[in-house]
């Protein structure tokens, strides 16, 4: 089968992005196989899978019957067997209806087996708010997989991430759970499939700073480096670090930029409660404690139930209320 | 003994497939027919084969039930009475086959090589599913399974692997909706309860595997009870019945029967390598015991009930039908004595095996390096340790 590959440096959106890197990996290795609803001939519904069916057959890239427990379990199934199966589902709101198979079974099976099995099982989940959707289709549910042990958790911010990261976790012999920012799949961005990839669970520090460190994982990233173009003409230094993988978290880079900056604000979509924020800030202040001016703060979603559309602009943190709480600790 | 109410509609059940009647005489009910084929050449050294496994498999289920009273499993799962559909159908897969369990199929892992002391490891707390599934002395039995029903999509997308497998040798690139199943030679086969009947996971099941006509078998022991609750609280039709809704063959056989069993399975598992698409056993038995050593099933069953039941066990019956074909007590003494030696030594293996080592928690949670999990094994090491340090500190004084 003759596919064609990104061969040089593009701008693409996102969401071409991760075509073009899901395309790579299956030419790459015939054991990769696509699953998910509606990601045959209609190239689901942010068309990420846009012509794969045509380029692959019909037993590469298979349309599923409605059910996410199902879709979850059978890609387990096939990982026992073997196959390198990558998910779709198709918003945030519904992974729950498969959550048991994702952190009963998939986390746990190369544990259950005492390493004898492994699960490469990738779950793409479009997610996140800024797209206007009802309700189910806008949450932030990555903590509760940051929480489980077995699985890794990461969210790119940038199309060249997305084109690699997304060939990284297909590669990676864990599951990984692989949160697309849909509010960035038409954000275009330079792709280069020559440069080497940063490794998947490495953070990346987007923006360099010295007065205050600000981290940031999918979508919120952008907004943290419009809050330093504005801080930067108040005369403030923001340093933004882009977490690219939630879990693991790779703190040492982080950890650097809190020594320097001597301050940490923490931006995220999701609710705030036991969050992936709320392990930052322990962990930075329990590793970095003699270097804080002030205390860790979090810029996130209320502890609310994700709103009705109109009102996502007041729960969604933006640039504004990232530079707040960067007064705030500027001013502790 | 009626097994569900009959609804208000012109459907009349088959009598459930049967070989064997509870005294053991060989007398195939009327939908038997259809799968006497598949008992020829099975003969008296099969009959006496299984016989053995049932019997080996009932003195380790007394020897566990033993050990959890006297504080050495956390838990046990007693499987007596259910072991005549479990020897049958084992022996009905061939060896390429793979088999996904629940919690209670001790009959199948011994016939397929599993080791009971493995089994008992996981109740004991040792383990978390002793037997290594990729050893082909695990004959393909994937480990126990107790978020009920959830082995189902296992057991589908494993044999959607078989049948892609199949298609990747063949060229082949189109899996396609209405189109034909895939002959792979190979199947896969589930088992679970009729309680796990409710998950909505194992009817996600079916419609995986009605979809992709994959090679899955699907075994229902209908043992009557979900702990304290009656199969009538989770289905007001036979189980079997479900399974033909979505368009998988599907029938009910007397589970204490294993000469049904096997014949019913053998065709099934056939057909599905054959690329005919799936099956659905619903096996009709009982669970003699508790279902678990925390249950007292004294609080829900009536004692006429189970007293029934207990003139239909399924190794009664097959004694009865091999002393009818000539089999004499030295066999049966020769069994007993067998398996009360295999009892014992699971006991002395599971007693004298060494608690695993507090390291083996972090080695097996990621196949790959992971910085906090690592960060934490060493932690602990120190912690530990330390413990070591200061009693040889004490020690000195």
């Amino acid at each position: 089968m003759t596919v064609t590959t990104l061969q040089e440096r593009t701008v693409l959106p996102m969401a071409k992005a991760i075509n073009e890197g899901l395309r790579a990996a299956m030419a790459a290795d015939d054991k990769v196989l696509l699953m998910g609803e509606d990601i045959g001939p209609l190239g689901g519904v942010f068309r990420v899978t846009d012509k794969l069916q045509a380029d692959f057959g019909s037993a590469r890239v298979l349309d599923t019957p409605l059910a996410e427990s199902g879709i979850i379990g059978n890609a387990i199934g096939l990982a026992l067997r073997g196959y390198r199966p990558v998910i779709e589902i198709q918003f945030d709101g519904f992974i729950f209806p498969g959550f048991n198979q994702i952190v009963a079974h998939l986390a746990k099976i190369t544990n259950r087996h005492e390493g004898a099995i492994s699960m490469p099982v990738v779950i793409r989940v479009p997610y996140g708010g800024h797209i206007g959707a009802v309700e189910h289709h806008q949450e932030s549910p990555e903590a509760y997989f940051a929480h489980t042990p077995g699985l890794r958790v990461v969210a790119p911010s940038t199309p060249n991430d997305a084109y690699w990261m997304i060939q990284q976790a297909i590669q990676s012999n864990d599951p990984v759970l692989f949160f697309e920012p849909k509010a960035k799949y038409w954000m275009k961005g330079e792709v280069d499939p020559a440069a080497p990839a940063a490794d998947l669970h490495q953070t990346r520090v987007a923006r360099t700073g010295t007065d205050c460190t600000v981290v940031a994982y999918g979508a919120m990233v952008t907004m943290a480096l419009q809050a330093a173009e504005v801080a930067e003409s108040e005369g403030t230094s923001l340093e933004v670090v882009d977490l690219r993988s939630v879990s693991p978290i790779h703190y040492e880079p982080l950890l650097e930029s809190v020594r320097k900056t001597g301050r940490l604000v923490v931006a995220q979509e999701a609710s705030g409660n036991a969050s992936v924020g709320s392990e930052i800030a322990a962990y930075v202040a329990e590793h970095a404690f003699y270097s804080l001016e002030a205390p860790v703060l979090r810029v996130s979603g209320y502890d609310v139930p994700f709103p009705p559309a109109r009102l996502e602009g007041y729960f969604l943190p933006d640039a504004d209320r990232i530079l707040e709480a960067v007064d705030r600790t500027m001013h502790y | 003994m009626s097994q569900t109410q009959q609804l208000d509609v012109d459907m009349v059940d088959p009598e459930p497939i049967r070989f064997l009647d509870v005294d053991g005489r060989y007398a195939p009910s009327s939908s038997a027919s259809a799968f006497a084929d598949e008992l020829e050449g099975v003969g008296l050294d099969e009959f006496k084969q299984w016989y053995r496994a049932m019997f080996f498999t009932r003195a380790f289920d007394t020897e566990a039930t033993h050990l959890q009273r006297q504080g050495q499993l956390a838990l046990w799962a007693p499987s007596v009475g259910q072991e005549g559909c479990q020897v049958g159908l084992a022996h009905a897969a061939e060896p390429q086959d793979h088999l996904f369990p629940a919690y209670r199929e001790h009959t199948v892992a011994h016939v397929r090589g599993v080791d009971f002391v493995s089994v008992a490891m996981l109740f004991r707390g040792f383990t978390h599913g002793g037997w290594d599934v990729t050893d082909p002395k695990s004959g393909n039995f994937h480990l126990y399974t107790l978020v009920l029903g959830s082995q189902s999509h296992h057991a589908s997308g494993y044999a959607l692997g078989q049948v892609l497998d199949a298609k990747r040798r063949e060229g082949n690139t189109k899996l396609d909706p209405g189109e034909a199943g895939t002959e792979t030679g190979e199947a896969s086969m589930v088992f679970y309860g009729d309680g796990t009947s409710s998950q909505g996971d194992t009817s996600e099941a079916m419609v995986f595997a009605a979809s992709y006509q994959t090679p899955t078998v699907f075994v229902v022991q209908n043992n009557q009870w979900a702990i304290s609750v009656p199969v009538e609280r989770q289905s007001r039709t036979p189980l079997y019945r479900r399974a033909l809704g979505f368009g998988i063959r599907s029938v009910q056989i007397d589970g204490n029967d294993p000469l049904a069993a096997y014949a019913v399975g053998r065709k099934f598992l056939r057909l599905a390598r054959e690329g005919k698409g799936p099956g659905y056993i619903e096996a009709l038995t009982y669970r003699i015991g508790a279902h678990t050593t925390s249950d007292d099933p004294t609080r829900y069953r009536q004692q006429e009930e189970l007293e029934e039941w207990q003139q239909r066990d399924p190794i009664k019956r097959l004694e009865a039908y091999l002393r009818e074909q000539g089999v004499d007590d030295a066999y049966f003494d020769e069994v007993a004595k067998a398996a009360d030696q295999e009892a014992k030594r699971v006991r002395d293996a599971v007693l004298a095996e060494p608690a695993p080592d507090a390291d083996s928690m972090f080695a097996h949670v990621y196949s790959e390096e992971h910085p906090r999990i690592e960060e934490q094994r060493q932690w602990l090491d120190h912690y530990e340790a330390s413990f070591e340090t200061a009693e040889a500190d004490g020690g000195a004084k």
